[in-house]
């Protein structure tokens, strides 16, 4: 009857979405008058029974080298293993790129109706109901799920870590696992930077700065904020920055607690990737840009003359000099 | 058979690895490489977005309609690119929808494609239409099947991953860049902070994004020769619905902007320190 998460790893280190969803499983667990365990696959390099801070009672450990390396197809039938030998009823995924691979794989293989991209705790008053967005970001809907067993892929930055649990009991699980056919051949990271998906703060940067070569003054902000850069998409498409960085409809969805957005005009397609940000800042010289409207704070003015003193104040106020 | 044909047909079957002598009338089976992309119809974007029927239905009056950008811009765009180079490459589109999504597998098919399959039910939730998907698919012998990252309406990226369970095959995400090399494929995708490149053989599903391919536009040919391509449609198979949506909300509406002078930045760091408590 448990709620198993899916503790979602890299290099054997857990992911910051993952930390989110073990607290929203412990949450749910709660609610439903049942445990939260969670499941991780593959070698790992962190202390396991110290996540039970976050408030999964047990976890679950298949450390086969096949795990190792990423493939949805071997993945999902070791997870499937997993909710049979452990009886779990609810499963929880980050729905971050290994779980949007895995989960409406595990939906399809286990006949689970899937919550992809939860923003909320599900409502049991009446069924078992799951918020998500729909309409990139500019709607809710209610799904509801009638499956016995159910599957919620959680939006990242959409649920509070939680820490104060016990530690953990930590089980290791044989399963039984065939290599996939998916060869891992390389694995390109940019360095030093906080990955766009993950940041708590992104400042980000529009046709309004006219030229790659002024990025300067919004890194120096970002460095200051601990922020991670993004951009709109033409800044992208003119290779201004790389295309990682292009946020919107057609770019990364984010949900950070705070976007500043310096030079985009807000147009309703960069909108749809950021307006799920808690606190949005805007910086535009034109008062009639549309990005105004859907900003908490703004500032009418240049920013090559803005951004720098901003810059400033946040070094100030966290006494960096 | 003539001589010439029969070199000919050798030298094909010898690219798609696949050549079945039957008998002794030298009959020959060619295996041409197959393609699927998968079409969905969404609202335009910058469409209004409202309910209806007490907020369970979206409102489609005076909506347009667009093929899903991660469709038509990626996924189908590769898929042409992938035939241009080799035009023993069939092409089929696939839509599950009624008839009300004609005008937009039409127009999938002006972009490129040999021939459309309309599969004539309404999109319920995504394990039916997955489940539709897979049918058709299983009765074609693709070779690969390409989706789109997601629908920009329902937000599911979910179908790419339940087809290729449906179907047994290896699925990558969000694949960022693809190429083909005869039976093997090589797939770079998303991960956080970066971006993962692996190595797999035919056949197999994949969900495209942004890298993938350029986006393009129809031209007067393509909007003419897609008159005339066969848009097969064909009954849903029964399939089970896993989800339903219950209702629909509109966030509310933001309280407004407050505006700081822009001689006074250090006022916003204050806002966003004390009352915002973001920084
Ligand atoms: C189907 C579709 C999908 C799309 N997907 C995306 C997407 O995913 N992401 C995306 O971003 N766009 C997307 N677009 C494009 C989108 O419609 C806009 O064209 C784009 O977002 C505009 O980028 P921008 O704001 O950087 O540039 P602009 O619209 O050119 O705006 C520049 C802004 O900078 C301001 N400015 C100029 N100089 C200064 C200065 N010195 N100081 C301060 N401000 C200044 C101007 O007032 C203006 O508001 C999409 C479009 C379509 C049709
Ligand atoms: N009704 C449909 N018919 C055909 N393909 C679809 C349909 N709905 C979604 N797809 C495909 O599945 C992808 C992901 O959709 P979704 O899981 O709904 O976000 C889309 O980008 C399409 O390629």
């Amino acid at each position: 009857m448990s709620v198993l998460i899916f503790i979602d790893q890299s290099e054997g280190h857990v992911k910051k979405a993952s930390l989110e969803a073990m607290s929203y499983g412990a949450k749910l667990a709660e609610l439903l008058g049942t445990s939260a365990e969670g499941l991780l696959l593959g070698s790992i390099k962190e202390d396991l029974p110290a996540l039970g801070r976050y408030g999964v009672k047990k976890i679950h450990h298949a450390g086969n080298e096949i795990l190792d390396h990423f493939d949805s197809q071997v993945f999902t039938r070791a997870i499937a293993q997993a909710v049979e030998n452990t009886g779990a009823k609810v499963i929880v995924f980050p729905n971050n790129v290994d779980g949007k691979s895995i989960a409406p794989r595990l939906s399809a293989r286990l006949k689970a109706g899937l919550v992809a991209g939860a923003i909320a705790l599900p409502n049991i008053s009446n069924g078992f109901v799951v918020r998500k967005n729909v309409f990139s970001g500019k709607a809710f809907a209610d799904v509801g799920l009638a499956t016995d067993i159910k599957i919620i892929s959680l939006n990242p930055n959409s649920f509070p870590v939680q820490t104060g649990g016990n530690k953990a009991e930590v089980v290791a699980i044989n399963l039984k696992l065939e290599a996939g056919r998916v060869k891992i051949t390389a694995v390109n990271k940019v360095k030093g930077e906080i990955p766009l998906s993950e940041a708590e703060i992104v400042v980000s940067g529009g046709r309004g700065l006219k030229g790659p070569e002024n990025w300067g003054i919004l890194e120096d902000l970002a460095k200051a904020l601990g922020a991670a850069t993004a951009c709109s998409r033409p800044v992208a498409d003119a290779n201004w920055r790389p295309h990682h960085e292009h946020v919107g409809q057609t770019g990364l969805a984010i949900a950070p607690n705070l976007y500043v957005a310096i030079g985009i005009s807000g147009a309703i397609q960069h909108l749809a990737g950021v307006n799920r940000s808690k606190v949005i800042v805007v910086i535009n010289k034109d008062p009639e840009a549309p990005f105004f409207k859907a900003a908490d704070y703004g500032i009418v003015g240049d920013a090559f003359e803005v951004v720098p003193k901003l810059t400033q104040e946040v070094k100030k106020l966290k006494g960096i000099t | 058979m003539n001589f010439s044909r029969f070199i000919f047909a050798v030298y094909i079957g010898c690219i798609n690895n696949l050549i079945a002598f039957r008998g002794l009338d030298y009959e020959i089976k060619l295996k041409f490489m197959k393609i699927l992309v998968c079409i969905s119809k969404t609202p335009d974007t910058t469409a209004k977005i409202a309910f209806t029927d007490n907020n369970t239905k979206f409102a489609t009056d005076g909506v347009q309609w667009i093929i899903n950008p991660y469709d038509e811009w990626y996924a189908l765009v590769r898929a042409i690119e992938l035939k241009e180079k080799d035009p023993s490459i069939i092409l089929h589109l696939v839509t599950v929808g009624l008839a009300d999504s004609e005008p937009i597998i039409r127009k999938a098919l002006a972009l490129g494609g040999d021939e459309a399959i309309r599969v004539n039910a309404d999109s319920q939730d995504s394990f039916y239409v997955a489940s539709q998907i897979a049918s058709v698919a299983k009765g074609g012998g693709y070779d690969l099947i390409f989706t789109g990252r997601e629908t920009i309406d329902y937000n599911g990226a979910a179908i790419g991953g339940m087809l290729s369970e449906l179907l047994d095959l290896p699925y990558i995400a969000m694949a960022t860049k693809f190429d083909l090399n005869g039976n093997a494929a090589t797939v770079s995708r998303e991960i956080e902070g970066g971006e993962e490149i692996c190595e797999l053989s035919l056949p197999l599903v994949v969900s495209c994004q942004k890298g993938v391919a350029e986006a393009r536009i129809p031209n007067m040919r393509g909007i003419m020769a897609a008159r005339t391509k066969p848009l097969k449609v064909v009954e849903a198979v029964p399939a089970d619905t896993l989800t339903a949506i219950v209702r629909f909300e509109l966030p509310p509406p933001k309280a407004g902007v407050k505006l700081v002078p822009a001689d006074n930045p250090a006022e916003l760091v204050r806002l966003l320190h004390e009352e915002a408590k973001v920084i």
